[in-house]
């Protein structure tokens, strides 16, 4: 067990939490909650790995991976922005309905396995040279986890140094008040449930293309779109902390696999080894984690506390009191 | 087209005319002409629904009238949203702040600008503020975030956001309502310097005595109509207005007789409670209220009297102090014990606690005693002895209803709120805690609700009365205790209404006086 490795595949894998973080942090923040990722997701993952394979250009799949699920997730947008239905049960459905198109569309996809190209990997030279952090952080990663690495800063510096992130902050805790200044409620609104679509599908795109290739049908996400949900609101919506809690959830999500190899763990037996019954509580804990998180997001004196989007999971309805 | 009855040599920033708006079942505005001039405050005056928020709103650019056509500074102009509006240069200041609580001042005021185009440097923009701040006599933080601001001062970045546009028309949607006394001069003094530097401004009240005091001209909407179009303040009486507003003479101070206050009714010690939010907002509030008494609880909104009154009934857990009803101790009793002791409560928020909008009247009205007989016989309920009773209700305190089986939600508010007294007062309560019990009534209604109160007070009720509006407490209370962050910081039974204003803002009783030479006018 070599911490290092851990540490950088928690970083690899962890880029797949971060994209799918902060995409529904810019929908949350707009005031509508998606809980529809884990199928973006899918819808995602799916789109590049078959473009991928039927066009020989990973790019080009990541690029159709992105539109793919930013196409589905205005269905969502349509039923809670323009319909204003409620956020939680669209999402819910958004979420079978995405499952299900990727499954029946993925299909015949799981053989292809040697023959579908990848994002390439490449370590940074003089970066990588740097003791310890070199080796998590810059030594033989994708491409998209260093475009991660560019993407946290410059997402928390939008939502909170520019005007078009001013602007998404106000529609998502006061849209009635952005409305009476001329700010397009609806339009931002459909907008950045978009943007959330899209970086859902990019993360996707991210798995399926670069950290783990290939499709495995539902198995492919396996619940990171869920695990994503609870970690905006552990991140309170901000990129920084997103980033945080993905690599961290990363990194715990190859030490579960990791911790069940050896025989010994500091020289005592190690209870993991060989026996399964510990080892599915183990691979429970990021679930279990998600949970607890959601359940603390749900309360609405937590909410404040943690600073949740005041207009979040409401429909904005023109003329009518209050939000 | 266009007929002139403006005086020569004086401008015209806005001429309204012919303005209709209809809503579904009513019409809000009929026919309304307004003008509005240069460097004037003109108020718009009425009961509520009489149209003015509607009117004002049309010309907002938030509702499109049906009819009619807007002038500013005599070119045309229908405006389809708010941010026309705005550009024309005219600001609103709604009732509901329109601000984003976790943004700070200058963030707020940004919103919806062009201006800076994508990076946003605050510190160059918090210096023009505060210039623009300094030029009116607005005073407030540009770091500070909207929720660590009093409601005077997010008033004053309503205002400052309007200014910022360029806005030299500004509309005043009831601008008092939510203002201690003293902020209310602050705003007062504003208003002032803003006309002094040309710009007009619209208030919409139905307050006559602030209409009379900071307006140079009133029109007076009655059920969407103009009664009065235009008229100089300085030409009418306060009793004038009155008749213009409600179409017949008003009385305003009620009668009120004597009584001899007796046994002492409500005892709290020391009473701390957490708000919503979680936080401590009773701060170990103490007082008392004898048989036969009408005691005031003055105090701007939000520090503490909601907590106070639903702490009171059994609503809100006491984490520390003592209430004691009748000598009996009700201290975080079920509300049902409460209501066996004689306690009644009229709830600020009628439509969502004082009342079930979707069942009827009867149903909203047996809520009490529906258990007891003849109404409730077993685990039945007689629902012809509920009817009978409503039906009683609905003669004796006259609540205009179309049946007894009509939800209550579309019931109008003064309506509604005699649903509520029926309830209560037919429970012949020993302690009434009415909460607001006229905020949002008419001229008509309020008249009535407060004749309700001192008749339960001459039939030996202990009534405490908690309210916003000074003028209602001194009419009405023997005696008034003023609240401020969940403590009582004083007790007075003289309606001194300078000090009763300090202690709004924080001074205690002991304090007023000792500090501030001459404060005590």
């Amino acid at each position: 067990m070599d911490l290092l490795i851990i540490l950088a595949s928690g970083v690899a894998t962890g880029t797949v939490l971060l994209y799918a973080t902060v995409g529904e942090a810019f929908a949350e923040r707009s005031g509508i909650l998606n809980l529809g990722v884990e199928g973006m997701m899918l819808i995602g993952a799916m789109a590049a790995y078959k473009t991928a394979a039927a066009t020989g250009n990973a790019w080009l799949g990541l690029l159709v991976a992105m539109l793919a699920a930013g196409l589905i997730s205005q269905v969502h947008a349509f039923i809670t922005i323009t319909l204003q239905a409620d956020q939680v049960i669209s999402g819910l459905a958004l979420n079978f309905l995405a499952t299900g198109i990727s499954l029946v569309l993925g299909e015949g996809l799981t053989s292809l396995r040697d023959v579908v190209p990848q994002l390439p990997k490449f370590t940074i030279p003089g970066l990588a040279q740097i003791p310890w952090l070199g080796r998590v952080f810059f030594d033989n990663q994708s491409i998209l986890v260093y475009a991660g690495f560019l993407f946290i800063p410059l997402a928390w510096y939008y939502i909170n140094r520019t005007r078009p992130g001013l602007h998404l902050r106000a529609v998502g805790e006061y849209p009635a008040a952005a409305d009476t200044l001329g700010i397009h409620v609806y339009f931002l609104r459909y907008f950045y449930v978009f943007v959330g679509g899209t970086l859902a599908g990019l993360a996707g795109a991210t798995i399926s293309l670069s950290i783990s290739p290939g499709w495995f049908g539902a198995l492919t996400t396996a619940g990171q779109g869920w695990i994503a949900v609870g970690l905006v609101i552990f991140a309170q919506w901000n990129p920084i902390r997103a980033a945080f809690g993905a690599y961290t959830f990363g990194a715990l999500r190859r030490l579960v696999l990791d911790i069940q190899a050896p025989v010994l763990i500091f020289g005592l037996a190690n209870p993991f080894y060989s026996n399964l019954n510990y080892a599915f509580f183990l691979k429970m804990l990021p679930y279990i984690f998600t949970v607890v998180f959601l359940v603390i997001g749900s309360r609405e004196a937590n909410r404040k506390r943690i600073g949740s989007p005041a207009a979040l999971g409401l429909p904005y309805i023109r003329g009518q009191r209050g939000l | 087209m266009d007929q002139e009855i403006t005086p020569p040599g004086i401008e015209n920033v806005i001429s309204m005319r012919g303005i209709s708006k209809r809503f579904p079942g009513v019409i809000a505005n009929d026919q309304v002409d307004f003008d509005l001039r240069r460097g004037e405050v003109h108020a718009l005056l009425g009961e509520n629904g009489a149209g003015k928020s509607t009117l004002m709103n049309v010309l907002a650019g938030l509702y499109r009238a049906e009819g009619g056509t807007i002038t500013v500074h005599g070119k045309v102009a229908n405006f389809n949203s708010p941010k026309e509006s705005i550009d024309a240069g005219i600001g609103m200041v709604h009732q509901h702040f329109m601000l984003v609580p976790s943004q700070s001042v200058t963030e707020n005021i940004l919103l919806g600008l062009e201006e800076p185009r994508f990076r946003m440097k605050l510190s160059e923009f918090d210096k023009k503020i505060e210039t623009i701040a300094e030029q009116f006599g607005l005073h407030v933080d540009p770091e500070a975030k909207i929720w660590q601001l009093s409601v005077g001062e997010q008033q004053r970045v309503e205002i400052l956001k309007m200014l910022y546009r360029g806005a030299d028309v500004l509309i005043m949607d009831e601008p008092t309502a939510v203002l201690a006394p003293s902020e209310i001069e602050e705003l007062f003094n504003t208003l002032r310097s803003m006309t002094d530097q040309g710009k007009s401004i619209v208030f919409i009240s139905h307050k006559l005595h602030e209409v009379m005091e900071i307006s140079d001209r009133v029109t007076v909407l009655q059920k969407g109509r103009v009664t009065s179009s235009g008229i100089n303040t300085s030409d009418v009486t306060r009793a004038d207005l009155a008749h213009l507003m409600v179409g017949r003479e008003v009385v305003f101070r009620v009668q009120k007789n004597e009584v001899q206050a007796g046994d002492l009714v409500l005892s709290v010690e020391n009473l701390k409670a957490m708000n919503d939010k979680g936080l401590q907002s009773l701060n170990g509030v103490s007082l008392n209220v004898r048989q036969g008494e009408i005691v005031g609880l003055a105090g701007v909104a939000g520090n503490g009297q909601n907590e106070l009154a639903e702490t009171l009934v059994g609503l809100r857990e006491a984490i520390e102090g003592k209430i004691t009803v009748n000598e009996k101790e009700v201290t975080n009793k079920p509300v049902k014990l409460g209501i066996r002791h004689g306690i009644s409560l009229i709830p600020a928020d009628r439509t969502q606690v004082g009342t079930a909008p979707n069942l009827s009247v009867t149903d909203n009205v047996i809520m009490k005693n529906y258990d007891q007989k003849p109404i409730g016989q077993g685990w039945m309920v007689n629902s012809s002895e509920a009817g009978k009773y409503a039906s009683e209700l609905k003669e004796a305190y006259d609540i205009i209803v179309p049946t007894i089986d009509t939800s209550v939600r579309l019931l109008s508010g003064g309506n509604l709120q005699k649903v509520i007294l029926a309830r209560e007062i037919s429970s012949e309560p020993k302690l009434m805690i009415a909460v607001q019990p006229t905020r949002g009534l008419d001229v008509g209604a309020i008249e009535g609700v407060q004749k309700l109160l001192l008749s339960q007070r001459e039939s030996g009720a202990a009534i405490l009365l908690i309210s916003e509006e000074l003028e209602e407490l001194l009419s009405l209370s023997d005696r008034i205790y003023v609240i401020y962050e969940g403590e009582i910081m004083g007790e007075i039974a003289d309606g001194d209404i300078e000090k009763i204003g300090q202690m709004m803002t924080g001074t205690r009783l002991e304090q007023i006086g000792k500090e501030g030479v001459g404060s005590n006018g």
